[in-house]
């Protein structure tokens, strides 16, 4: 990773990727999707199905998940110096092979409709709320300011 | 063996992710994150295909739980919604929330579906 700066979009820049390079990158994402899948599955295992089937476990994952994404997103491209495997084993990796979206939408297939909608409603709501106490929490503690209007393309 | 299998497909579901969120970026030069949205469309296709078909603990864990998993992502997802909040782009942003999931409780159903009524 090379063009992470600190007056960076916390959205964007991605490693920039080079053929030597990827070989690693992918290496990283693949060790961090493997323990994250792993930390997935012992929280699965751990947090009971409440009554009339509301995964619960899969609701801590995904709301546990979005909120360290969205705090780490922020010291990865606002704080921290740039570095070229912390956000491929990481955020790519660890945070995203830990929640899941797939599991998700069978859950909400196979829930009778009051508690799906429920559950879809709480998922995506919690979700984002989840994502934006990250950002604003990380942004507090490391003193960036809240940016705000139209993005420059980096990509 | 079970964390093993997951760790597995875990390892082989997140790299997928990536390239194919990467592949599907390079085509849409757009705001709108079509990577993680196709990725998670896909992925949910899978696993109601995969739950349909109701294979043996080893495949279950090994794709169902490892790869599947992996492939799809909820973090992402939630933190490119914000990114289309923070940035204005609240049609996009309510577009990607409630189409990732439409999509793919419907993706989901149509695999069931296939696995059940056709497979």
């Amino acid at each position: 990773m090379t063009s992470s700066g600190a007056g960076q979009d916390v959205f964007r820049g991605r490693p920039v990727r080079g053929r030597g390079r990827a070989f690693g990158v992918l290496g990283a994402i693949a060790v961090g999707g493997g323990l994250g899948s792993v930390a997935r599955f012992l929280v699965t295992s751990a947090v009971p199905v409440g009554a009339s089937g509301f995964p619960w476990g899969t609701l801590v994952i995904n709301l546990s998940g979005s909120f360290a994404l969205g705090a780490l997103m922020v010291f990865i491209l606002q704080v921290w110096p740039p570095s070229r495997y912390v956000r491929p084993f990481l955020g790519v990796g660890f945070l995203g092979g830990y929640t899941t979206f797939s599991t998700v939408a069978v859950e909400i297939t196979r829930l009778a409709a009051p508690t799906a909608a429920v559950y879809a409603a709480v998922s995506l709501v919690a979700g984002l709320a989840a994502v934006w106490c990250g950002m604003t929490l990380a942004r507090l503690a490391a003193r960036v300011p809240v940016r705000r209007g139209p993005r420059k393309e980096t990509r | 063996m079970t964390l093993l299998l997951v760790f597995l497909g875990g390892a082989v579901g997140a790299p997928t992710r990536y390239l194919m969120d990467w592949l599907v970026q390079r085509w849409h030069d757009t705001v709108f994150p079509w990577g993680t949205f196709t990725v998670n469309i896909s992925g949910s296709f899978v696993l109601g295909l995969l739950t349909g078909l109701q294979p043996g603990p080893f495949v279950a864990t090994l794709v169902g739980s490892g790869f599947c998993g992996a492939l799809t992502t909820f973090s992402t997802f939630g933190f490119e919604t914000m990114r289309l909040i923070e940035e204005g782009a609240y049609a996009e942003a309510a577009l990607n929330a409630v189409g990732s999931l439409l999509l793919g409780v419907l993706a989901a159903a149509a695999g069931y579906g296939l696995a059940v009524h056709v497979l």
